[in-house]
C-alpha cells in the first residue's frame, strides 16, 4: 500500500519541499551577506501570498499584472525593513538583532491582521487541473510550484556566479570587511540581499497560496520551516538551502504518513536533532 | 621538580604553525618572561596553558600534574591564572566586584545558599570581600574598590585586572604584556610590583615587548621566534645571543 | 543612605502595593484585581528570564514551554489522578526544572543565533506535542477542564482577591531570591560571564555550569508561574494557544527588553504594563472610530516595542543625556621599540 503510494508522496514532498527551499535560499542570502537571521523571512512569504490575493481579487488585475506589483512590493518592504530596522543597529549583538527582526516579524503580522484576519486563496495558475505522474496524480500547482523554483534556483545561481552584484554579494559573505575595503559598498549589499530575500520570499508566497491559502498569521510556520531547512542543509550554504529543503519537504510528507498530526512537531524535532547533533548541518561549514 | 614543565607543545591554525613543539621549564618561585617578535606566538603559548585553547599536542605539568585538555577554570583553581593582553574588565560591575570575580574559583556557595542568604553563604562573602580588598590594596586601587570598573583610567584598569587574577590566592600567574598602554612611571611601578609578587612567593610569567622592563625584572627569558623556541636563559645570556639579535632585527644580508 | 536600607525601603513600597490593590478595586472593578494577578504570574517567569537573558546574557526565544510544562504537570495530577491542588506544586516546578536540565544541556553549548534557535524549536515542539495530545492525556486543542483551585488548610483560593494575594505573595518572594541571587558569588559570575565568557573562566568561574544553573532555575520560575496559572486562571482552564503559544515566548521576551534586560525592577514594570495592555487598549479603542480591532494593535505595539528598544536603546540615550554615563580617560597607548 504505501510502496503504491511512493511516487504520489515523493511528487508532493517535493512539491512543498520546494517551497522550503525558496524560503531556505531567503534566510541564506541575508544570513551570507549580513550574518543576520532573519526571523521576518517568512512574512515575506505571507506579503506575497497576500498582496497577490488583492491584486487578484480585490482589484481583478491579470496574473502577471498581479506578479509584478506583488513582488515589487514586497521587494520594497524587503529594502525599507532593512533601512530602517536593521542598519541603525547595525553593530549590536547577534541577539540584539534577533529580536528586532522577530519585532519586525510580529509588526508585519499586526499590519496584515489590520486589513483583514480571514483567509485567501485565489484559483491556480493556467494548467491542467491535475497531472499524472505515474500512479500519482499531481494539482497542475505543483508543477508550477516546482517548475518556478528550479527556474528562480537556476536564476540566483546564475546571478551570483557571473554578475558583478552577485559576485560582490558573496564577497561580503566570505569577508565583510575585506569587501569593504575593495571597494564594495558593503551597505548597499545588505539592502540588496534584504530585497533578494524578499523577492523570493515573495514567490514562495505567490506559488503556494492556491495550494493552502493564505492568511496573516501563515508567515511565522512558513519561516520557521525555512528556518529548519536552511539549519538541515547548513547554514550558509546555497546548495544546503535547497537539499535542506527539499529533505525536509520529503521527511514531513512522509512522516505525515506514519504520524499524522504530528507534521509540524516532525519539521521541529529534525531541527533540534540536527542542532545537537551536527550544528552544521549537511553541507554547512563548522 | 619544576612549577611548570613544557614538553613539545604544538598547534597549528590551518596553515599556521603557531606554536612549534615548544618545551621549556619553568621554576617555583621564578619571574620567567616570554618575548619575541610579533606573531611569535606567545599569547597562543598563554592561551594553550591557561586551557583557553586546545593544543594539538604536547604535555603540560603544572606542580607535578598534568593540565593539558582541562578546561580554564579548573586550570585556575588549581593555582594558575592569567590576564589577557586587551583588558577586558567587566565595566558595569563595580571594581570590588570584579575582583571578587576572582574568587570564585575558591569559594563555594551555590544557588540554594544564595538565593536563601544563609549564614554560610554570608560568611564566605564576608571572606571574599576581605580577599578582594585585600587584593586591591596591594595594587594601589583600593580607593576606587566602588567606583564602576568601566570608569577607571586606562592604567589602573591593568591594575584591578591584575588584582583580579589575584584574589584567588593562585600559584602562578601569566601576564600577557602588562606595560603595554603604561607610561614610564606606571611601567616602573609595575616593576615593582612583580618583584612585589615575586617576594609572596609566586612564580610569575610575563609577555613583554620592553626591554628595560624584562632585563631589570627576570630571572629567566624564553625567545620565540614563529612559534619555535630560539634560546632560553638568564638575561645576561639572551642579550648577547646573535639568533635572538637576529630574530628582532632580520637576517643581516 | 545605605544600600540595604534602599532596598528595605522599596521591598515595602511593593508590598505595600501588593497589599492595596485588591482593596482599591473592589466591587465591579474586580476584574482589574485579576487582570493583575495575571500580571504577577507573567512576573514571575519574567523574572526568571531576566536572570537568564539580562544577567547571563542567554536568550530564550521559548520559554513558554517551562510554563506550559509547569502548568499542565499539576493540572494533569489534579484532575486526572485526582491529588490535593497543592501538592502539584513540587511536581511542576520540579517537571519544568528538569526539562531545562534537559534543553538546556545540549542547547547552552550552542553560540548565540543557535542557541535562539533551539529555544525556539523547544517552544514551537511542546507546543506541537501539547496539540498533538500523545497518550490523551493533555487534553489537545480543547485542553483541559475543571481544574481545582488551590486550597491550604481550610481556605480554598477561589476568589479574584485571594488569588491575588497568592500569587503576589510568591511574586514577592521570588523577586526577594533573585535578589539575593544577583548580589552572590553566583550573580556575580552570571554577569562576568555575560560580559566575557573567556575572562569569567580564566578567573575560575565554570561557564557551563553556571549558565545551566540559571536557566534551570529560569524554567522552575517558569513551571511556578505555570502552576499558579493553571489554579488560578479565569475558567480553571488550560488549553495549548493560552500557555504554550509561541506568542506568549515573545510576550515575555519583550517584558525583560521593555524593563531593560537585566533591571529586575524594570522587568516587573514590564510585565504589569504589558499585562495592563490589552484592557488598556481597548479603553483606547473604545475612543477611536468603529472597527479598529484592538487585539491587532496590541500585537503590532509588542512588535513595534521589540524593535524600537532594542534598535533605539532608549535607556542608554537617556543615561547619556542625564550625564550618568561617565566617560573613561584612556591614556594614548605607549609605543615601544625593543
Amino acid at each position: 500500500m504505501f510502496f503504491d503510494q511512493l511516487p504520489q508522496f515523493l511528487l508532493s514532498g517535493l512539491t512543498i519541499g520546494s517551497i522550503y527551499a525558496l524560503i531556505a535560499l531567503g534566510f541564506t542570502i541575508i544570513y551570507n551577506t549580513t550574518g543576520i537571521i532573519n526571523f521576518a523571512q517568512g512574512e515575506f512569504v505571507m506579503l506575497g501570498g497576500m498582496f497577490m490575493v488583492a491584486c487578484t481579487r480585490l482589484l481583478n488585475l491579470p496574473l502577471p499584472v498581479g506578479m509584478l506589483i506583488t513582488l515589487m512590493a514586497v521587494m520594497a518592504v524587503g529594502v525599507l525593513m532593512e533601512r530602517l530596522a536593521i542598519r541603525p543597529a547595525r553593530h549590536k549583538s547577534i541577539v540584539t538583532l534577533i529580536i528586532i527582526t522577530i519585532g519586525v516579524s510580529i509588526a508585519l503580522k499586526a499590519g496584515t491582521a489590520f486589513f483583514s484576519k480571514d483567509s485567501f486563496t485565489y484559483p491556480p495558475f493556467p494548467g491542467p487541473e491535475h497531472v499524472a505522474v505515474g500512479n500519482a496524480t499531481l494539482p497542475g500547482q505543483s508543477l508550477w510550484i516546482i517548475g518556478t523554483a528550479g527556474c528562480i534556483m537556476a536564476s540566483l545561481w546564475l546571478f551570483f556566479h557571473f554578475t558583478i552584484r552577485g559576485k560582490a554579494m558573496r564577497a561580503c559573505a566570505i569577508n565583510r570587511e575585506a569587501a569593504n575595503i575593495v571597494g564594495i559598498d558593503v551597505e548597499r549589499m545588505s539592502s540588496l540581499s534584504f530585497g533578494l530575500s524578499a523577492l523570493i520570499g515573495a514567490v514562495a508566497g505567490i506559488m503556494v497560496t492556491p495550494t493552502t491559502q493564505m492568511a496573516w498569521y501563515r508567515g511565522t510556520e512558513l519561516g520557521l520551516k525555512g528556518f529548519c531547512a536552511v539549519i538541515l542543509g547548513g547554514l550558509g550554504s546555497s546548495p544546503g538551502a535547497v537539499i535542506g529543503g527539499l529533505l525536509l519537504g520529503l521527511l514531513e510528507t512522509f512522516g505525515n504518513y506514519f504520524f499524522s498530526g504530528y507534521r509540524d512537531a516532525i519539521a521541529f524535532s529534525i531541527f533540534l536533532l540536527v542542532i545537537f547533533i551536527r550544528p552544521q548541518g549537511i553541507l554547512g561549514r563548522k | 621538580m619544576a612549577h611548570l614543565q613544557v614538553q613539545g607543545l604544538h598547534k597549528t591554525f590551518d596553515a599556521v604553525t603557531a606554536v612549534n613543539d615548544l618545551s621549556f621549564e619553568v621554576q617555583r618561585n621564578e619571574i620567567c618572561a616570554i618575548i619575541g617578535p610579533n606573531g611569535a606566538g606567545k599569547t597562543t603559548t598563554f592561551n594553550l596553558l591557561s586551557g583557553v585553547l586546545p593544543a594539538d599536542r604536547g604535555k603540560i605539568f603544572f606542580d607535578g600534574n598534568e593540565i593539558l585538555g582541562l578546561p580554564p577554570h579548573d586550570i585556575a583553581r588549581r593555582g594558575m591564572v592569567r590576564t589577557f593582553q586587551t583588558v577586558s574588565l567587566f565595566d558595569s560591575m563595580t571594581v570590588l566586584d570584579n575582583v571578587k570575580v576572582g574568587c570564585h574559583g575558591k569559594a563555594g556557595a551555590g544557588l540554594f545558599s544564595a538565593a536563601l542568604r544563609t549564614p554560610g553563604l554570608r560568611r564566605e562573602e564576608k571572606a571574599i570581600t576581605k580577599k578582594a580588598m585585600e587584593a586591591l590594596k596591594l595594587l594601589g586601587v583600593a580607593d576606587r574598590a566602588y567606583d564602576q570598573a568601566g570608569s577607571l583610567p586606562f592604567g589602573q584598569q591593568r591594575l584591578v585586572d591584575i588584582a583580579r587574577a589575584l584574589a584567588s590566592d593562585p600559584e602562578m600567574i601569566l601576564l600577557d604584556e602588562p606595560a603595554a598602554g603604561l607610561n614610564a612611571h606606571e611601567t616602573t611601578e609595575l616593576a615593582s610590583l612583580i618583584l612585589a609578587l615575586k617576594n609572596r612567593g609566586l612564580t610569575v610569567m610575563i609577555i613583554e615587548h620592553d626591554m628595560e622592563l624584562i632585563m631589570e625584572i627576570a630571572d629567566c627569558i624564553v625567545v620565540l621566534d614563529q612559534g619555535m623556541k630560539i634560546a632560553c636563559g638568564p638575561p645576561e645570556s639572551i642579550q648577547k645571543d646573535p639568533r635572538v639579535i637576529a630574530a628582532y632585527l632580520g637576517d643581516e644580508d | 543612605m545605605t544600600h540595604k536600607r534602599r532596598e528595605l525601603i522599596q521591598y515595602a513600597v511593593f508590598a505595600a502595593f501588593i497589599i492595596a490593590v485588591p482593596l482599591v478595586f473592589q466591587g465591579r472593578q474586580s476584574y482589574y484585581v485579576s487582570m493583575l494577578a495575571l500580571a504577577g504570574i507573567y512576573a514571575i517567569v519574567a523574572i526568571g528570564l531576566n536572570l537568564l537573558m539580562g544577567y547571563a546574557g542567554q536568550i530564550s526565544l521559548g520559554h513558554a514551554a517551562f510554563f506550559s510544562i509547569g502548568a499542565y504537570t499539576s493540572a494533569i495530577l489534579t484532575t486526572r489522578y485526582e491529588w490535593q491542588p497543592l501538592a502539584g506544586l513540587v511536581p511542576a516546578v520540579a517537571v519544568s526544572g528538569c526539562a531545562a536540565f534537559v534543553i538546556g544541556l545540549p542547547t547552552l553549548k550552542l553560540k548565540e543565533h543557535y542557541l535562539a534557535m533551539a529555544t525556539l524549536g523547544v517552544g514551537l515542539i511542546t507546543y506541537s506535542l501539547i496539540k498533538a495530545d500523545p497518550g490523551g492525556i493533555t487534553g489537545g486543542v480543547t485542553g483541559i477542564v475543571n481544574i481545582p483551585p488551590l486550597a491550604i488548610g481550610g481556605f480554598t483560593f477561589d476568589s479574584d482577591r485571594s488569588q491575588f494575594y497568592l500569587i503576589w505573595a510568591m511574586a514577592f518572594l521570588i523577586f526577594v531570591l533573585s535578589f539575593n541571587i544577583i548580589d552572590s558569588r553566583i550573580g556575580r559570575a552570571l554577569m562576568a560571564i555575560h560580559k566575557s565568557e573567556v575572562s569569567a573562566s580564566v578567573l575560575g568561574v565554570n561557564v557551563f555550569s553556571c549558565k545551566l544553573q540559571v536557566f534551570v532555575l529560569s524554567g522552575m520560575y517558569a513551571g511556578l508561574g505555570g502552576f499558579l496559572y493553571a489554579h488560578c486562571s479565569p475558567m480553571y482552564y488550560l488549553n495549548p494557544d493560552d500557555v504554550c503559544h509561541f506568542g506568549l515566548s515573545i510576550k515575555l521576551l519583550t517584558m525583560v527588553v521593555i524593563g531593560g534586560m537585566g533591571s529586575m525592577w524594570g522587568t516587573l514594570l514590564g510585565a504589569v504594563g504589558l499585562s495592563i495592555l490589552p484592557e488598556a487598549l481597548r479603553v483606547l479603542g473604545s475612543l477611536l472610530p468603529a472597527g479598529v480591532n484592538t487585539s491587532d494593535i496590541e500585537m503590532a505595539v509588542y512588535g513595534l516595542i521589540l524593535a524600537v528598544i532594542m534598535i533605539a536603546s532608549p535607556r542608554q540615550r537617556l543615561k547619556k543625556l542625564l550625564g550618568l554615563d561617565k566617560p573613561r580617560r584612556v591614556e594614548p597607548p605607549k609605543n615601544v621599540e625593543a
